[in-house]
């Protein structure tokens, strides 16, 4: 691993949210990915797994610790030479961030936009020419009959699939999707998360991918990076992370959850509101 | 409760009329210099001389007039009215866009990840101001000096209303980019795209039948400005209205408003068709 160049390093890292949030979502993570490696990041509801995509794709800038992406420094970087970087990268957001009155052709497309020019784009809002290329996509996500329907005329879990098509279409090479299986039935979710992997190992991607679903992240990542509270706990090989740590992953958010004055008892109620 | 009682007169007081009464008391002691002070006089309006001669004009409205030499000037007219106004509203748009797209912080690729750096917000604050002038003076005064430069004529109505609408047009379109869902926007930018191509994949589907509908509802407002500019020598129909009621000519002035109904109809019904193709 250490040979291969790292297409991600995170030294110390603290970062809020998301821009001008209070707070700080991830509090001193280390981490380092080569390029090439697929990598699931798991932990339980508000762990810092959006947190950590937000920052990989340079959409927060970091409160402490430093982000190095394909070795460089992108917050030293000036504008324009950021946004080359950031065409390097694909942000797939939990909720797909999809106009409901575009055509799923053009949404899947506008993961190419950072390849394009503008009058490559205006000709691909006009009549696409890479038409083809959408179709591919969306058929490795099962949706290949839904190419020329309006984005509103999908269902929540076909829009998060078209969502994906974007990232298989987009030529980056660091993928960064967010829990890309929430909306979806397991066999579905099986399959998405197979063509996701394929696409990567195919074209030798980097991929970090967030994951409820743990069962699916031991069975199909070989690495998985679990967070709590803000801080990495676990960062190996799926085999290594037995029962016993996750039930530690997940059941230890419970007392932080519940506010540390205790509730007042059900017969503690004044009378005048059980009436 | 198990026994329900039965409220007295006290009980059914209610307690917020007191302060209802008070604050209307308030409004109409504030109000009475204000009607004063701008001659507010309803009496006029129904003394013998001016509803004699307030009757006899109305009176002239029915039939409105409709000679054949008549109509083939309003036709003109009107068409004059509506070039006025087309033409005035598609040269704001050409001023509006790019000031509209310098202004929206929603195309900022420095603002993303972070607070604006202070040279781009700078730029955006000055092109707002630049929106402020131009729509901070009314057309009719445009008018008037356009008048003067380029002598009577539409085309002083023509750069009267490109640059009010200008400034109009492109501080609204600015807002509706501003108000619209930023998600698709946002993950475009964060994902390589540029300005433009994050507002025609991103910010147009968004918010296209707004700012589709809000442009020809100006296009309307275009119409009756430009009625209202032809009463200082701009042409169109407003030079017919001003010299119809100039001579007290009820049945040319009525023939000329039903016009303008027409126009406002007309507009109503090209922007319902738009926002139903657009969806």
């Amino acid at each position: 691993m250490n040979e291969a160049a790292a297409v991600v390093e995170l030294r110390a890292l603290s970062a809020p949210a998301a821009p001008g949030v209070p707070g700080l979502a991830l509090r001193g993570l280390d981490l380092r990915i080569a390029a090439g490696e697929q990598v699931a990041v798991i932990g339980a509801s508000g762990a810092g797994k959006t947190s950590l995509l937000m920052a990989l794709a340079c959409a927060v800038r970091p409160a402490g610790g430093s982000v190095s992406l394909f070795g460089r420094d992108p917050w030293a970087m000036p504008t324009g030479e950021l946004r080359r970087l950031r065409g390097r990268l694909f942000l797939a957001p939990q909720v797909p961030p999809l106009p409901p009155r575009q055509r799923v052709v053009t949404a899947v497309l506008a993961g190419r936009l950072p390849a394009m020019g503008l009058l490559q784009s205006l000709r691909t809002l006009w009549s696409p020419r890479d038409a083809g290329l959408a179709q591919a996509a969306l058929a490795e996500v099962g949706l290949a009959d839904k190419l020329w329907l309006r984005v509103d005329r999908l269902s929540g879990g076909e829009r998060q699939r078209v969502g994906l098509a974007r990232a298989l279409v987009s030529q980056a090479s660091l993928w960064l999707v967010d829990e890309p299986l929430s909306a979806l039935d397991p066999t579905r979710a099986r399959g998405v998360i197979d063509a996701l992997l394929g696409a990567a190992r195919r074209d030798g991607r980097t991929l970090v991918c967030s994951l409820h679903q743990v069962d699916v992240a031991r069975e199909r990542f070989e690495r998985i990076v679990a967070l709590r509270a803000g801080v990495c706990v676990y960062d190996g090989p799926a085999a290594g992370l037995d029962d016993a740590g996750l039930r530690a992953l997940y059941a230890g958010e419970l007392p932080e959850a519940v506010p540390a004055d205790p509730l007042p008892a059900a017969d503690a109620l004044p009378e005048s509101m059980c009436r | 409760m198990a026994q329900a009682v039965r409220p007295t007169g006290a009980a059914l007081h209610d307690p917020a009329l007191l302060r209802r009464v008070s604050w209307l008391l308030v409004v109409a002691v504030l109000a009475w210099p204000v009607l004063v002070w701008t001659e507010f006089n309803p009496a006029t309006l129904l003394d013998a001389r001016s509803l004699g001669a307030t009757w006899k004009f109305v009176s002239d409205f029915v039939p409105p007039k409709h000679d054949a030499d008549f109509l083939a000037e309003l036709l003109r007219e009107t068409w004059r009215t509506v070039a006025i106004a087309t033409a005035g509203l598609a040269l704001a748009w050409l001023l509006a866009v790019p000031l509209a797209l310098l202004s929206t912080a929603r195309l900022s690729l420095s603002g993303l990840a972070a607070p604006m750096r202070p040279l781009p917000t700078a730029l955006r604050q000055v092109v707002r101001w630049v929106l402020v002038v131009l729509r901070s003076i009314p057309e009719l005064v445009w008018a008037l000096l356009f008048v003067r430069a380029v002598g009577l004529g539409p085309t002083s109505g023509v750069l009267a209303i490109a640059i009010t609408y200008g400034g109009m047009l492109g501080k609204v379109y600015a807002d509706l980019l501003e108000s619209s869902d930023p998600a698709a926007t946002q993950a475009l930018l964060r994902n390589g795209s540029g300005r433009l191509q994050a507002l025609l994949f991103g910010a147009l589907p968004e918010c296209a039948g707004e700012l589709v509908s809000y442009t020809v509802y100006r296009w309307e407002c275009a119409i009756r400005s430009s009625v209202v500019l032809g009463f200082v020598g701009a042409g169109g129909l407003g030079q017919l209205l001003d010299s119809a009621t100039k001579v007290f000519a009820g049945s040319e002035v009525s023939a000329i408003l039903m016009v303008f109904v027409a126009l406002v109809w007309l507009s109503d019904r090209v922007s319902a068709v738009l926002r139903r193709v657009m969806g």
